[in-house]
């Protein structure tokens, strides 16, 4: 209640949120127009853009299962965000967390509940272990963590496939998949005949988690002091190495489970033939969220609305499902921009001044 | 096994690959290597390069002339350019952020684009696209083995190479060069100095951008005759790593390249023998992982020793004074 009223009245906190907004309907008029330039029935792929989870059940289901991968990315990315760190190695954490749990939904008997749970501890162990590589090569030889972790994407995707390949293949198919996973890994469904699984609650007890993490817990607040500034909480007696480690691993951590549950929860084997990238995603959602895990739902639910939508669209008509990705592109552009995020603050702060200068006279 | 790599490494066809695979890494590097010294790191050059390699092609299947399209590619990747200096110089965007931003939008334009004209996703092998000669140089390909390795190339493999005199020229040899290092390791020295900033920093990443023009339209219109999804396979990104792995240098960019090349050659080869493609495919992602490491360490070393050195002759001359 506090928090709500403090966000219409104090317009401090006004300004990001106007201009999240900002980002989040520009980057769908932008589709719009888009849709007009090349589709023959602009009308009708605008309606299906905009409306399908509305359209169909089966839309809004998926709606709420594409929200869990980007969920678990979007928030491991806020973790990063929170230091000013840029490592987008969470990608390769998910995708290797989902190669950790197929082997352990192929390989390993175990009662069911505990088969996914200890999936799910694994592939977040070795994310984490992953996560940590960039942060360990920026840390000990200056390496721009960026670049290293979009290098270290490439190799560990590699590395993924060819131990599903090798390993794990299921070898009766034509198609590239693994073995099938024992019945005990799979998560139950929440809701009968439809795909939406378990998998949403865990994403949602992540969010609680990680939120209450960052900001009601010592190593949250250290954190996000590194990362306000790194100088001071040197001086403020914060071991910044090890909360720069830290707050990697778990930010791979959080990639990894996501990967495992993506597995356990929508999956009957690993069927990826690509790197799903949901890390891109995650970029954004954590943009949109700035930062603050208690909003990753909200943006995730948008981007997964965004791309339930073109999805839907392309399936029944003529423009491609990739023009989602260049529209994710736009609203980074725009939130990345701090002098359209300060236009709004500076309009406030010019006419502040300018009132106070007539009073004066 | 070590034999077939033995025989893979003596043949003139390996080395051809190499030079052939060197090429647009090579010229992305340099573009790195510029605006990486003037302080601005381009991260949009796998967008310019997916650009220039689509835009490339339906510019020269449109006009049926090689030249005009790759005139178009270059245009369209210096645009790309552009638009990332508007944003990161104009509207104080995070430079590496509003890059990652661009490279989104190419990836998703150029698949909604090239859909949008020929109905596929994948390829562009409906259009009639026109690639770039290869040239045969006339006494040096008679020589029996280098013949076979340096003559025959794509025209862009020579201009990668004429690009790192090119680039080298820039950055040692004029004035613009100083003031582009100058502007990346002081801003505010240079500001004193009299050099806008913001100009040499658009100065670069134009240059930037012409390189990876010349690298995207090479991709679809030499190396292969189309444009795919995703063509630059992350080698605008692999340049940024390189880059450090160059020390900043244009002449350092050879082999950061070459290290990639080699890599990426011998991944081709191994495939054909079925040995593990997915690992091999790593090979070069790995390779430049390992090469800036040890680069970044072996610099850090000296640089200490440098100052080891420095602070000990500082400390000599005092005690002289005092033995004055």
């Amino acid at each position: 209640m506090n928090s709500i009223r403090r966000f219409f009245v104090d317009r401090e906190s006004l300004a990001p949120a106007l201009v999240t907004l900002f980002a989040a309907v520009f980057s769908l008029l932008a589709g719009i127009v888009l849709i007009f330039i090349v589709s023959k029935q602009p009308l009708q792929s605008v309606q299906n853009f905009l409306l399908a989870p509305f359209l169909r059940s089966y839309n809004f289901y998926y709606l709420l299962i594409v929200m869990v991968p980007i969920t678990f990315t979007g928030l491991a990315l806020c973790v990063v965000y929170q230091l000013r760190y840029m490592s987008l190695i969470v990608d390769a954490s998910l995708y290797v967390g989902a190669v950790v749990a197929t082997a352990i939904g192929t390989q390993i008997s175990l009662p069911a509940g505990i088969h996914p749970a200890v999936a799910m501890l694994a592939a977040g162990l070795v994310g984490g272990l992953i996560g940590l590589l960039p942060a360990i090569l920026k840390i000990r030889w200056r390496a721009n963590e960026l670049v290293s972790s979009l290098m270290l994407n490439y190799v560990f995707y590699f590395l993924g496939s060819f131990i599903i390949l090798y390993y794990l293949r299921d070898r009766s198919q034509t198609i590239l998949s693994s073995l099938p996973f024992k019945r005990t890994f799979l998560l139950p469904r929440l809701v009968p005949n439809t795909q939406l699984h378990v998998g949403f609650l865990i994403a949602a007890a992540f969010v609680a988690l990680v939120t209450i993490f960052l900001y009601r817990t010592r190593w949250g607040y250290e954190i996000r002091i590194t990362g306000a500034n790194p100088r001071f909480a040197m001086y403020a007696g914060i071991p910044v190495t090890t909360v720069v480690l830290y707050a990697h691993f778990i930010s791979g951590f959080l990639g990894g489970v996501g990967g495992a549950v993506e597995m356990s929860g929508l999956y009957r084997a690993f069927i990826w033939q690509m790197d799903p990238s949901y890390a891109w995603d995650g970029v954004i959602v954590a943009m949109l969220a700035r930062r603050n895990p208690k909003f990753v739902p909200v943006s995730a639910l948008f981007l997964a609305y965004l791309r339930v939508g073109a999805d839907f669209m392309s399936r029944r008509g003529d423009v491609a499902f990739e023009f989602i990705t260049l529209l994710q592109g736009l609203i980074i552009l725009i939130l990345a921009s701090d002098r359209i995020v300060n236009y709004f603050k500076e309009r406030r702060l010019r006419k502040q001044v300018l009132k106070s200068q007539g009073e004066s006279r | 096994m070590i034999n077939f790599i033995l025989g893979v490494v003596t043949s003139a066809n390996y080395w051809f690959i190499v030079l052939r695979s060197t090429a647009p890494i090579l010229l992305v590097t340099l573009g790195a290597v510029i605006t990486a010294q003037a302080g601005i790191m381009n991260m949009a050059l796998e967008g310019s390069m997916l650009w220039a390699a689509l835009v490339g092609v339906i510019a020269s299947s449109a006009t049926g002339n090689a030249w005009i399209g790759l005139l178009a590619g270059v245009g369209v990747s210096v645009l790309v350019a552009l638009v990332l200096g508007f944003f990161a110089l104009k509207l104080d965007a995070n430079a590496v952020l509003s890059g990652v931003a661009l490279n989104l939008v190419a990836t998703g334009g150029t698949v909604f684009v090239l859909f949008s004209l020929t109905g596929d996703k994948g390829i562009s092998s409906s259009l009639p696209s026109k690639v770039l000669p290869a040239l045969t140089i006339p006494l040096v390909k008679d020589i029996p083995w280098i013949g076979k390795v340096i003559s025959g190339q794509n025209i862009i493999v020579y201009i990668a190479a004429l690009s790192v005199v090119f680039v080298d020229f820039i950055l040692r040899r004029f004035t613009i060069g100083r003031r582009i290092r100058a502007t990346g390791e002081n801003i505010e020295a240079a500001k004193a100095a009299g050099i806008d900033p913001v100009r040499i920093k658009f100065f670069a990443l134009i240059v930037s951008g012409v390189l990876a023009g010349l690298a995207g339209c090479f991709l679809s219109m030499g190396y292969t005759s189309n444009f795919t999804s995703g063509i630059a396979a992350g080698r605008g990104y692999v340049a940024n790593a390189a880059q450090v792995v160059a020390g900043g240098t244009a002449v350092g960019s050879i082999f950061a390249a070459m290290l990639f090349g080699l890599m990426d050659a011998m991944a081709t080869y191994l495939q054909n023998i079925g040995l593990m493609p997915e690992l091999i495919q790593a090979l070069p992602y790995a390779v430049t992982i390992l090469g800036f490491v040890v680069v970044t360490f072996v610099r850090d070393r000296r640089e200490a020793e440098r100052k080891r050195r420095l602070f000990a002759s500082s400390t000599m001359k005092k005690e002289n004074v005092g033995g004055m």
